[in-house]
């Protein structure tokens, strides 16, 4: 263990088997010592940033229905619904209003909308000039296949349409034995980091999510970063890493326990560790609230994430925090760092 | 991980400690003003762990607050109302039986009873209700009546404060809850809280409990108007206080509400004045057993935390505690016991159902 500090503190990259040794052995104050050493280390700067954006899901009728999701229609269902023009014009300017930057536009896997359907909706978006985060890589695969287009071309046609970055969202956890039992119609590993490899070569920069604490182990959380690192390594197209713990209220999944604070602090400290070669990672304040939020801040976090003007899929799962922007640059401050606004690609933005 | 301490300026505090010096107010004040809140939290676990090892102790108690209604009207509570209000109620004899009564079948080991200074139930209305409770369950623990209460309750009896506590004991008060001490700060008590008892007046009636040989618990209410300083000084006092008798059991820190309080436009605590404050009195109050993460205050999560941070107790499975809740506390009402053994595993820790006293109920 003495040995692993020592190489952490020094800025050597640790292995997969040593990342396992500080997941069963690391304390948590050691574990926050460490990712605390990491993130200063690339952040001497005393800056906390965050996001200002919106979630827009355009639907929520979607064909993959994945156990532990409790935000889903399934096309049978009633009630479903998709966000008309208007609907997420409004949206839009609302959040311009509010000093937000982009919009974070994802939705389910809808049975039959066309490309076209979404190159639309990007032209539409991109009238009201604002960054779009959208359409993570399941939803990609899942063009690529309704079209029958190679995923490169369909990445190319909405880059074209005005898509600016992919959010990491859907990687869950990268490995086919977790996604075949828990979400068995959604992409492969291979295929989300497929999307991903190919959005970095056609210059487009994207994040990488987590959700863990349902029903894999803690060597598929390892194999999970660890193919994020190699894909950095070769790309460097990625600009954060964001996890979370599974919510289980509401899914198919509802019996299993919720991952605890200490759980979720650790896994953050342990991201920062491994994954020497992401510059940012964010702090999860809606599932954790903001006093846990505060303190991940000293476990790693660099970044409080968005401020999420409109949040539904954790909502669903019964999660209920809510965070103003004043009250993340007051957390922010409360921990002794100076709050400041940025963009996706983490430029710092300056209002007056 | 020693370096990091001394990195962080708190080496001379880190040896202190590895020793089991005492701490000076001075350290204190510097504890509370670093930047560092890992390394704070490092040391406070060294005495953590020497006092009680990896134990974590939590209690299956009920909560009755018999009445709301108060003369004191503090600024920062948001559970006391004027007799008048709309919003008062009392409970009688029979209501707190009943109260008692509907949970016999659950494994319950303390009554924890606190209420508001009531300006006209007599006297007798709290010796009836120990000897209420006790005819209902005999073998329960009550704690009941902060050190606020009982000054109240010797007023009204005409007695002294040590023959009033003989006839609560004899009555079946088992031990004093920690509430009403705030912040001792005359300042404080006069911008906040000024018909209160004085915090002088508190620790009067938790020194003549304990030489009573009632046990009783300490406070503080934190993250509304007072200094560092003044936090350093209220435990200072209960230090001392404690040096003197040793009958405090526990020290639990109390993050203020402000929702429905008189300081509304106060900002409720942050998770790092949380665990500051935790941390901060574990190193500090080198002479009192236990630090409690009252959950029902801070959330579950954050007492989980505080656990790594100098608390070896979490309090338990809180049912009907109205106080925090009326002032916006918006944790669960209560913890199962399996969500309360699963935190304190997750947290590393082995869970201890305790009595009141801490003695052993069952380890985990």
């Amino acid at each position: 263990m003495e040995r692993i500090n020592d190489k952490i503190l020094s800025g050597e990259r640790i292995t997969v088997d040593e990342g396992l040794e500080l997941a069963r052995a690391g304390e948590l104050h050691q574990l926050g010592f460490l990712a605390d050493s990491v993130k200063k280390k690339l952040h001497p700067e005393p800056f906390i940033t965050y996001v200002i954006d919106r979630n827009i899901n355009y639907t929520d009728i979607c064909i993959s229905a994945c156990k532990f999701c409790a935000f889903f229609k399934a096309p049978e269902d009633e009630g479903g619904y998709v966000l008309t023009h208007e609907e997420l014009g409004r949206k839009i300017e609302e959040t311009k209003e509010l000093g937000g930057t982009q919009i974070l536009l994802q939705g389910g896997l809808h049975p039959d909308k066309p490309l076209e359907f979404y190159e639309e909706m990007l032209r539409y978006i991109k009238s009201h000039d604002i960054h779009i985060h959208g359409f993570s890589p399941p939803e990609v695969c899942h063009f690529a296949k309704l079209s029958g287009l190679p995923v490169p071309e369909v990445i190319t046609r909405l880059q074209k349409a005005g898509l600016d970055s992919i959010p990491g969202g859907g990687a869950e956890i990268l490995t086919d034995r977790v996604r075949s039992e828990t979400a068995p119609r959604k992409c492969s590993a291979d295929e989300w980091l497929n999307v991903m490899e190919e959005a970095h070569k056609q210059g487009m920069r994207t994040t990488a999510t987590m959700m863990f604490g349902h029903i894999e182990t803690m060597e598929e959380r390892f194999e999970h970063l660890d193919r994020l690192r190699q894909l950095q390594d070769r790309t460097g197209g990625f600009t954060a890493f964001i996890p979370w713990p599974f919510q289980p209220a509401n899914s198919v999944l509802n019996h299993l326990p919720t991952a605890t604070a200490v759980e979720y602090l650790k896994m953050l400290a342990l991201s920062r560790i491994f994954l020497d070669n992401f510059a940012n990672i964010q702090a999860s304040w809606v599932t954790q609230g903001p006093k846990i939020a505060q303190i991940s801040l000293y476990f790693g976090a660099n970044d409080f994430g968005s401020t999420m003007i409109e949040e539904n899929v954790v909502a669903a799962a019964g999660i209920g925090f809510r965070l103003s922007e004043l009250e993340i640059r007051k957390l922010v401050e409360g921990a002794g760092y100076t709050p400041r606004q940025r963009t996706m690609d983490y430029t710092l933005v300056n209002r007056a | 991980m020693d370096k990091m301490v001394r990195e962080s300026g708190l080496g001379d505090i880190l040896d202190k400690i590895r020793a089991g010096e005492r701490l000076s107010t001075d350290d204190g004040l510097r504890l509370y003003k670093s930047p560092d809140l890992l390394a704070v939290g490092y040391l406070a676990n060294i005495v953590r762990e020497r006092l009680n090892g990896d134990k974590a102790y939590f209690i299956y108690n009920q909560h009755i607050n018999y009445s709301n209604i108060c003369t004191n009207l503090c600024k920062f509570c948001a559970f006391g109302k004027d007799k008048e209000s709309d919003q008062a109620y009392e409970m009688s004899i029979e209501d707190v039986k009943t109260k008692v009564r509907e949970r016999l079948d659950e494994p319950i080991n303390e009554v924890h009873v606190v209420g508001g200074i009531h300006p006209d139930l007599p006297y007798s209305y709290y010796l009836e209700m120990l000897t209420g409770i006790k005819e209902v369950r005999p073998e329960i623990h009550i704690q009941a009546f902060t050190c606020v209460e009982i000054a109240h309750l010797a007023e009204i009896s005409g007695q002294s404060i040590e023959d009033t506590l003989k006839e609560l004991m004899e009555a079946g008060l088992g031990s004093i809850p920690g509430g009403g001490a705030e912040v001792f700060s005359p300042r404080i008590r006069e911008l906040t809280c000024e018909k209160k008892l004085s915090g002088e007046g508190w620790l009067k009636v938790a020194k003549t409990a304990h030489k009573l040989g009632l046990n009783t618990n300490a406070t503080m209410l934190y993250g509304h108007i007072e200094t560092l300083e003044e936090r350093i000084e209220h435990l200072d006092m209960l230090r001392k206080a404690q040096d003197e008798t040793g009958g405090f059991l526990t020290y639990i820190p109390l993050a203020f509400h402000p929702k429905n309080t008189e300081l509304p436009d106060l900002t409720r605590t942050t998770g790092i004045e949380d665990l500051k404050n935790i941390a901060v009195a574990r190193c500090f109050l080198d002479n009192f057993p236990h630090i409690k993460a009252y959950w029902v205050m801070i959330g579950p999560k954050m007492a989980q935390v505080a656990l790594s941070f100098g608390a070896d107790d979490v309090d338990g499975t809180v049912k009907e505690e109205i106080i925090t809740r009326m002032a916006g506390g918006d944790s669960d009402q209560a913890l199962s016991r399996e969500q309360l053994l699963r935190m304190i595993r997750e947290a590393g820790r082995q869970p201890i159902e305790r009595d009141t006293l801490y003695n052993v109920i069952k380890a985990y």
